[in-house]
């Protein structure tokens, strides 16, 4: 109950603020920015964070999303075909995920990366020399249907899912995995499954993320959807914690906040992106957050404990 | 390296540059299967030092005004240091932490470098001088036309890969490589240095990886920050083909993968030349993890 109160006045506050101008068109921007990078950092997390398999590929769903979340809505522009639109890019990004995964999945750590690097390639590669993607002009003039408000609500329902789907029975498992591997499958757990279906819930997110952001930005090409997508995403989730979901949202807003404030000097903001990347696994592995979740409760124990401890004073 | 291949020459014209560009994978490929046969790590960085190599033999001929010899080795040495104090700065305080750390540190210090650089020398290409005297020769043989700077590419590359191996097989600090490649506990156990071992082994793969980019400037001419990026994933899947940690490998796919590229490139596919060599990628992995000349292993608890 408390949740639905804090999500409703989240929402409802900053609606009232686009709605009164206060937010700016560019700030707006931003914003959508945060939300689908919290999509990516969050169904990222459930793939790297959670079941431990780490995978640099992520921008190669994403552009799938987009890009069929763009053909659907180039050719039926009405809020149905953008629906549509946005499920039939997630669902494709699963499939890819399905179809990638299953095969390398059974490869282990660095070797899994680098295969997924390679599909992520392979991927962009293709809409580099499609004819219907445009090549490396991109496709342009996409229909913005995305809002504040279709934001929010894709944003809430992959969080929850998410968050929903690693306090389950399969969640658990997948963290076995992480865990143990070889523990885990000798416990029964099949890991085969159980990566893949990380895997696959992992791209149709990315999908959905990359809907959106073909929606929102109406313009896309590949070169949008590279290795360095990819590692900007991971850098939000090592930052915020392999494993905390709301370590990943506050990352991503952490993030898009030092890059508002380091648009002017893109050279500069790379180095210390790397850096920062550098001494985040040296000084602190476990990233912001560590795998501890924040939440309204601990945030009112915290402050139980402030009050309780003034009392004895 | 455009267009179709037509006849017979032009096949062995393919060939040639297959040959050379092979021996620029295979030369980064020995760098990356070492570091990971030492350490279990992808040194991402790897490629970036490659770039850095180039840089300096840039700026060696231009500046400076050295010849090609002297510029290489000046290029060998920097990015020996500069490999070595990669491991030391990044990779040590790493050692014993999980891998994905490790990777994602290495991937910190490959963008470090990358856009660090960008930041110093600005993201414009830069092109090598001309080359003079007899490095500007070629030869022809009918159609098939072999450049000087082709055959002492490949040359310095095979002259180097025997110096590696007569390091590895024959001196002492070879055997104990190989000996940490092994057991890096078993060898600190028999009084081995563990730590300057490995510094050695970053610094020879740099060394390699500095020869490289000087090669590939000359070759290539042009020269940009982010060069290394996409030969260094090539001479990666070339290390994984041969089979990782595996010398010989790392050579044998080297040549694979360029003749491959060229082959790609040459009968008309040149927009997915990339696409393809991700492919056998794939594959290899699928296939045979362990690559061409590697032993299967059974993870253990």
């Amino acid at each position: 109950m408390k949740k639905l109160v804090t999500l409703g006045l989240t929402y409802a506050i900053i609606q009232i603020l686009i709605m009164t101008n206060i937010i700016s068109d560019y700030l707006q921007a931003t914003l959508v920015t945060v939300c689908i990078n919290i999509i990516l950092a969050v169904s990222l997390n459930l793939i790297t964070g959670f079941t431990g398999q780490f995978s640099l590929g992520h921008a190669g769903f994403m552009s799938i999303g987009a890009y069929v979340c763009a053909f659907i809505t180039l050719r039926t522009p009405t809020i149905y075909g953008f629906l549509i639109g946005v499920f039939s890019g997630a669902i494709a990004a699963a499939l890819i995920g399905f179809l990638v995964g299953l095969p390398t999945l059974r490869l282990r750590g660095d070797y899994l990366a680098i295969a997924t690097l390679g599909m992520s390639e392979i991927i962009r590669i293709i809409f580099l020399n499609l004819e219907i993607t445009n090549g490396a002009a991109g496709l342009n003039g996409i229909p913005q249907f995305v809002n504040w408000t279709w934001m929010f609500v894709f944003v809430v329902a992959t969080v929850l899912g998410i968050s929903n789907f690693i306090k389950s029975a399969h969640g658990r498992a997948c963290i076995s995995i992480r865990e143990d591997e070889i523990a885990a499958d000798a416990m029964g757990i099949n890991t085969i499954k159980y990566k893949v279906t990380a895997f696959v819930i992992g791209a149709f997110c990315a999908g959905i993320a990359g809907a959106l952001y073909a929606s929102y930005f109406y313009f896309i090409k590949p070169d949008l959807f590279g290795f360095l997508k990819s590692v900007d995403i991971l850098v939000i989730v090592v930052l915020g914690g392999l494993g905390s979901i709301s370590g990943s949202i506050l990352a991503a807003i952490l993030l898009a906040l030092i890059s508002t404030y380091l648009q002017s000097f893109p050279e500069i903001r790379m180095v210390l992106y790397a850096a920062a990347l550098i001494a985040i696994m040296i000084f602190r592995p476990q990233g912001l957050m560590g795998s501890k979740e924040l939440s309204l409760e601990v945030l009112g124990k915290l402050g139980n404990s402030l009050k309780s401890k003034r009392g004895r004073v | 390296m455009e267009g179709k291949v037509k006849d017979l020459e032009g096949l062995l014209q393919q060939i040639v540059n297959g040959i050379t560009l092979g021996s620029i994978y295979a030369l980064m490929a020995l760098g990356y299967t070492m570091v990971y046969g030492i350490i279990r790590l992808i040194n991402f960085a790897h490629a970036d030092i490659y770039m850095i190599g180039a840089y300096v033999g840039y700026f060696c001929m231009t500046f400076l005004k050295l010849g090609f010899f002297s510029s290489l080795i000046i290029a060998m040495l920097v990015c020996t240091l500069l490999g070595i104090l990669i491991e030391k700065i990044a990779y040590r305080p790493l050692r014993n932490a999980t891998r994905i750390s490790a990777l994602i540190t290495a991937i910190g210090v490959s963008l470090f470098l990358e856009y660090g650089m960008m930041f110093f020398v600005s993201a414009n290409v830069r092109t090598y001088p001309e080359m003079t005297g007899i490095m500007a020769k070629t030869m022809n043989m009918g159609s098939l036309v072999i450049s000087m700077q082709q055959i002492i590419l490949v040359s310095i590359t095979i002259a180097l890969m025997i110096l590696l191996q007569f390091i590895v097989k024959t001196t002492k600090i070879g055997k104990a490589m190989r000996a940490v490649s092994m057991d890096k506990d078993a060898a600190e156990l028999m009084g081995i240095n563990v730590d300057s071992t490995i510094s050695f082994t970053f610094g020879l793969g740099s060394a390699l990886a500095g020869a490289a980019g000087v090669l590939v400037g000359v070759y290539y001419n042009t020269i940009n920050p982010l060069m290394g990026v996409v030969p260094g994933l090539k001479a990666f899947i070339a290390a994984v083909f041969g089979g990782i940690g595996i010398i010989p490998g790392a050579m044998i796919g080297g040549y694979f993968i360029g003749a491959v590229e060229v082959m790609v490139a040459g009968y008309g596919g040149s927009m997915y030349r990339d696409a393809v060599v991700f492919a056998i990628l794939i594959l290899i992995l699928i296939v045979k993890p362990s690559g061409l000349l590697g032993k299967n292993t059974r993870e253990k608890v």
